[in-house]
């Protein structure tokens, strides 16, 4: 495994580059110039442990979760608890290094796009933290699935634009973000929230999140004294599921298993499992795995879990898919809910619905192996902002 | 050869300036998006771009976004256009250029795309998402079948990158007029005068501006620094407005002959053209 991926162009493998107008394309050589000056640069390196261990809150635990290990009846659940982030997600390691990017760069205003929420807030957040101005791209049926993580943008003084167009939902809040940074070149950092997008951004989210599976790997040699069978992790567009695989790429004993958005099932149309069910194609400029129809055009899909309601995937995903290297499957709308009661319920925890997807495939997997096996899954953020969601699944009304 | 190239130095040659129109192909039905093509010509264009519908346009601003979604809407696929276009084509002699995002052509084959718009009278082709670094095997597979594949420089093009997009440049290079999406604006703001005079530097193509551009006035005054002008949003605004009730193309071709009108009228002055 080539862990020097991506080349000078951008692409793993295959996938990746950039495709996109060419008003972007001296930014995006200008962002990956700094990047490249930044990653070495010592100074900037310490600033940023700083902010993460001061400010966010790092390193999270690994927590070995023996009540769910206890409950599945097979090989040992560890999550590495990214829900215990400030902010309550993976999201803010890559926000807090963008920022600070940004910063170097001189660029005072920064823009996102958001699908749960979850990335939206964790840049509201950083941005508020260094005072510069914050403007969320939001899907229209994302807002309202998550009014509280729009409430709770707004509280942090970053303006939430509504995106009305297409499905209304994260790829056409992406594609509202790209359109801002087409117009407002000069000033703006555009904070891409996951390893898809142009290159460098697959490459600089990875590398920021890169630090779940360098801590994960560390933790659990010293907690269990040998290296998981399995590391488990949702994919939406995947920066969470290539933090933590990528210190493990090298470990050729260690399964990757990404886990995709199900919905209502893989024979259904109503799902967001790009690897498992979709083709290469270009969306935000890169060339990756893509669910569309037979001329091109972006699918609509679907996901009880805004997070995870993408067309596309980081394009280092579909190479490791091709090479072999990490497996993907799927997890349904029905059995994420599962997985999240049960790990409400055994360890005390409320996971995203992101990250249950993950926990849902450990679920399937655990019990078919023995109990010296060890899982590892990446609790990539809490849930108590999926808890309508869930209430309204299970019939349960919130409102008064 | 050219055919794009040779009509807008035709026009040159008379003491005009090109007008380039754009249409969604498919808005509001591919069968008027055929009608409006042919009167379009009668009416002055030099030549028709034809946008085949994306469902996630990120270089347009909202008037061509809500063309390319009710075009979609519609049931407009890319054969279906390739084959108005067929039918277009064989009703003038105007050059035809598709225009679309990438992922459509990837889809379609590079090769086969290129080889279908050649058979249906296809002169060009503008990709807006594939930048040079990207466009090799495109520019390829359009090169073998004669159909230029029309790159776009923006004003933050630095004078390194525009060495690169003029080697590769075939019929026309097309000049963004602002940092930003498609869709008509009050004011123009860019140094057109010194950017077009930068993109001269590298190339002896005819040199286009478009996006932003709304009237005759506008166009007139853009049209001082450069060969040719592409009016868009403009003209799909006329659409939107008038789709479903009688006289649409009528109005259409209203402000295709003013425009050209206007380009017409337009001398050359101390600009000078490399043709």
């Amino acid at each position: 495994m080539n862990t020097a991926t991506p080349d000078e162009r951008g692409y793993f493998g295959r996938f990746g580059g950039r495709f996109v107008p060419e008003t972007l394309m001296p930014a995006l050589e200008e962002l990956a110039d700094a990047y490249r000056r930044l990653s070495s640069d010592k100074q900037f390196q310490d600033e940023l442990q700083y902010y993460l261990a001061r400010y966010v809150g790092r390193p999270s635990p690994l927590y070995h979760a023996r009540n769910l290990t206890e409950f599945l009846g097979g090989a040992q659940i560890y999550l590495k608890r990214e829900d215990l982030n400030h902010t309550g997600a993976h999201k803010i390691n890559n926000t807090m290094g963008q920022v600070l990017l940004a910063r170097r760069m001189g660029k005072r205003r920064i823009i996102a796009e958001t699908g749960a929420g979850q990335h939206g807030v964790a840049t509201a957040t950083v941005a508020a933290m260094f005072g510069l101005a914050c403007i969320i791209y939001m899907g229209e049926e994302d807002m309202r699935r998550q009014a509280l993580n729009v409430f709770r943008m707004r509280l942090l003084g970053a303006e939430v634009v509504p995106v009305s167009s297409g499905s209304r939902t994260l790829k056409d809040a992406m594609n509202e973000a790209m359109r801002d940074w087409v117009t407002n070149i000069e000033t703006t950092y555009y904070l891409v929230g996951s390893v898809a997008g142009p290159h460098p951004y697959p490459v600089i989210v990875r590398d920021f999140q890169r630090v779940i599976g360098d801590e994960a790997r560390r933790q659990v040699m010293e907690q269990a004294g040998r290296l998981p069978d399995y590391v488990i992790a949702c994919v939406g567009g995947g920066s969470n599921a290539m933090g933590i695989f990528y210190p493990f790429l090298n470990d050729p004993e260690v399964v990757l298993l990404g886990v995709e958005a199900g919905g209502h099932g893989l024979d259904t149309r109503h799902h967001a499992a790009t690897l498992s069910r979709g083709r290469p194609g270009v969306l935000h400029g890169s060339l990756s795995y893509l669910l569309q129809d037979e001329d091109g055009q972006v699918s609509p899909v679907h996901s009880i879990s805004a997070g995870l309601d993408y067309p596309g995937v980081g394009p280092e995903h579909s190479y490791l898919m091709e090479t072999g290297r990490a497996r993907y499957v799927a997890a349904t709308d029905r059995e994420a809910l599962d997985a999240f009661q049960v790990t409400c319920r055994t360890e005390g925890i409320i996971p995203a619905l992101e990250s249950a997807h993950a926990l849902a495939a450990a679920f399937r997997l655990a019990p078919t192996l023995p109990r010296e096996n060890i899982i590892l899954v990446n609790l990539s953020g809490r849930g108590d902002k999926d808890v309508h969601t869930v209430a309204a699944e299970m019939g349960v009304s919130l409102d008064e | 050869m050219s055919k794009v190239k040779d009509r807008l130095q035709q026009v040159l040659a008379g003491g005009g300036k090109g007008l380039i129109v754009y249409v969604t192909a498919g808005d509001p039905d591919l069968d008027t998006t055929v009608e409006l093509a042919v009167a379009m010509a009668g009416a002055g264009a030099d030549i028709i771009e034809l946008g085949i519908p994306f469902s996630d346009p990120v270089a347009d601003g909202p008037v061509i976004q809500a063309a390319s979604q009710r075009a979609l809407a519609g049931g407009t696929t890319v054969r279906g256009v390739i084959r108005a276009m067929e039918q277009i084509s064989r009703r003038t002699s105007v050059p035809l250029v598709l225009m679309t995002y990438y992922n459509p052509v990837y889809q379609y084959g590079l090769r086969r795309f290129a080889q279908d718009t050649a058979a249906a009278g296809g002169s060009g082709l503008i990709i807006p998402d594939l930048p040079p670094e990207e466009s090799g095997a495109m520019l390829r597979a359009a090169d073998a079948e004669g159909v230029d594949l029309i790159p776009l420089v923006t004003p933050n093009t630095p004078d390194r990158r525009l060495a690169i997009i003029a080697a590769r440049a075939r019929g026309f290079i097309y000049c963004v007029s602002v940092t930003g999406v498609t869709g008509e604006r009050e004011n123009i703001t860019t140094d057109l005068s010194a950017m077009t005079a930068a993109v001269r530097r590298h190339t002896a193509l005819p040199v286009a501006v478009g996006f932003g551009i709304s009237g005759p006035t506008q166009a007139a005054w853009v049209a001082r620094y450069c060969d040719a002008v592409v009016v868009g949003s403009a003209l799909v605004g006329i659409i939107a407005a008038r789709a479903g009730k009688p006289g649409l193309v009528e109005a259409v071709c209203r402000r295709v002959r003013e425009l050209k009108e206007a380009l017409a009228g337009t001398e050359v002055d101390g600009v000078a053209t490399a043709l």
